[in-house]
């Protein structure tokens, strides 16, 4: 029964696949899913750093600490916020420049050159660069505004209104490059003939859009979404660079907070009991996310 | 089909906007780094440095041990890089290869890590690389970034793989090829520019990498790139502009250059992984 099923390719994996599987297996699974089951146990425990009694288990105690923490729900509600700001204006301006560079413009390869920029740059260095263009007196965003006759310009990263919107601005620029060339690539998967099929049945642009676009590439956009989304919510050193959290907590991302009460206060069982609620509530949004995804899939089919 | 000249120029309007946007930041960054200290306390700052100087550039390296953190970074980056496409390609090979339960599994791995919040993650590993003294090493660093830039390797490499067609293989075995032989003079010679570049990659995400950086090392002689330039911006979050900015734009440039070689294939590979999975 075997001589006859098994192809050569089928053999050709058969006996080696677990030899060439292995290498690879055994650190995912002792250093990415072991300490994840690890961190979802320590959120059950007292565990904190430098401590000479005894790890015990307490329970549900740091979840219930958490329900009535202040600070951390307003880092949450910080963290949406954010996410949301960062991953709509994005997803919408990519859309926006994909559409555009996928029309035979000039200068389109100068775009595509620069969009490297912001997507090569660590962090670290984004949010440094951003610091200096953001610099109340030598940075020429205020120097810009003030040739521009639009006032003196602020202190944008500790203003208390300006912080958030300062950093999401950030935000937006660091993820935007990634977004465009993936919908791009999206764009160019579209066959032509469609698009000139359509308008000469005399669809305008925006129903050529609805009908022929849209439907191409909204499993990219809605995978690049999703994932825009959580790496948003989870983001850490580009506001850390930033603002550190300020001013007065009101950049202060979960992230942010989770280190903070990991690293600095040493509380390891509070902080991974903080990363447990990221992970629910990223997992609720995500089944959303996948939810629609299938019903809207299903209607069209 | 035509375009309206008013749609045109809306369109060019567009892209304008767009590269300025994207050009800004960074050509401030690489002006600041070539000004005099005395231009950069200007209370009316230019775009062009009157006086361009490479003052900033020694000042960065008296103050921070930047070449020690340059080479922490390579070490850190390389060996993560290679590490990771040694041990991925085998396992992006059978997983492209065969739909098993354990490839299914791999690929669930690959989109759920992508939605760990690292916190949760760098605990257990802080105490457990602690317990093996491999805190404050690079080489527990590198451990740690051959972990997290496998799904994205995987991801990279089994697009590749399905992108070599099974038939050469099979034509391979048809005419007396070992599997060793066949995957060996065969499959590897086509897969090899999807594992260059996949490495480029891996070596770009550890190169820019903050986070674990930052937990995992303590002394300033032991920390990369990324962790000695927040050392810059004071307790209170006053820099030194001109040094900050010289050491933020050394501190890219290697990336950029990388990114720039491979950019079509990353984003070939990723769709390749996006779109036929």
């Amino acid at each position: 029964m075997t001589l006859v099923t098994a192809t050569p390719r089928r053999r050709l994996v058969d006996h080696g696949a677990w030899f060439l599987v292995l290498p690879a297996l055994i650190p995912i699974l002792v250093l990415s899913v072991g300490p994840l089951l690890y961190g979802i146990a320590l959120a059950f425990t007292d565990a904190q750093s430098g401590r000479t009694e005894p790890t015990q288990w307490i329970g549900t105690l740091n979840f219930r600490d958490l329900l009535h923490d202040t600070l951390f729900w307003d880092s949450f509600r910080i963290g949406l916020l954010w996410a949301v700001g960062v991953t709509v204006p994005q997803f919408l301006l990519a859309l926006g420049l994909a559409l555009l560079l996928n029309q035979r413009l000039r200068l389109r390869w100068l775009a595509r050159a620069l969009a490297i920029v912001p997507w090569a740059m660590p962090e670290v260095v984004v949010g440094i660069m951003w610091r200096l263009v953001y610099n109340p007196d030598a940075g020429i965003l205020n120097e810009t505004i003030r040739d521009l006759g639009l006032g003196d310009g602020r202190d944008w990263l500790s203003g208390l209104a300006t912080a958030l919107p300062a950093v999401v601005v950030v935000g937006v620029w660091a993820g935007m490059p990634q977004t465009t060339v993936a919908l791009l690539a999206g764009l160019q998967n579209t066959p032509r003939e469609l698009h000139e099929a359509a308008a000469m049945d005399g669809a305008g642009a925006w129903r050529r859009f609805r009908t022929v676009t849209w439907p191409a590439i909204r499993p990219i956009a809605l995978a690049i979404t999703a994932l825009n989304f959580i790496w948003n919510f989870n983001s850490f050193a580009l506001v850390y660079v930033l603002t550190n959290g300020g001013p007065g907590g009101r950049t202060r991302l979960p992230m942010l907070f989770a280190y903070e009460e990991a690293f600095r206060y040493g509380q390891f069982g509070y902080a991974a009991a903080m990363g447990c609620a990221m992970v629910a509530v990223i997992s609720i949004i995500l089944a959303f996310h996948l939810a629609g995804r299938l019903r809207r899939g299903g209607d069209e089919t | 089909m035509r375009t309206s000249r008013a749609a045109r120029v809306g369109q060019y309007a567009a892209l304008l906007a767009y590269l300025v946007f994207l050009a800004f930041p960074f050509l401030w960054l690489i002006s600041t780094a070539f000004k005099p200290a005395r231009e950069l306390g200007s209370l009316h700052p230019t775009w062009i440095p009157e006086n361009p100087t490479l003052a900033n550039f020694r000042q960065a390296f008296d103050e921070q041990p930047l070449w020690d953190a340059a080479l922490n970074s390579l070490v850190a980056a390389l060996g993560a890089a290679v590490v990771a496409v040694l041990i991925a390609t085998p396992m992006a090979y059978v997983m492209a290869r065969r739909r098993t339960t354990l490839s299914r599994m791999a690929t669930g791995w690959v989109v759920v890590s992508q939605a760990f919040p690292f916190v949760l993650v760098i605990i257990p590993l802080f105490l457990v690389l602690k317990n093996l003294r491999l805190i404050n090493s690079v080489p527990g660093l590198i451990m740690v970034y051959v972990v997290w830039a496998l799904p994205f390797a995987l991801w990279m490499l089994v697009g590749y793989v399905r992108a070599v067609p099974a038939e050469l293989e099979e034509a391979a075995a048809v005419d007396g090829a070992g599997k060793v032989r066949t995957l060996v003079s065969v499959t590897a010679p086509l897969l090899a520019p999807g594992i260059v570049a996949t490495a480029l990659f891996a070596f770009i995400t550890a190169w820019n990498e903050f986070f674990f950086a930052l937990v995992l090392l303590k002394t300033p002689e032991k920390q990369t790139l990324p962790v000695v330039l927040t050392h810059f911006i004071g307790a209170e979050g006053v820099a030194d502009l001109g040094p900050l900015a010289a050491a933020a734009f050394l501190a890219t440039l290697p990336s950029l250059v990388v990114f720039a070689i491979i950019q079509k294939r990353i984003t070939g590979g990723m769709l390749a992984g996006a779109v036929k999975s």
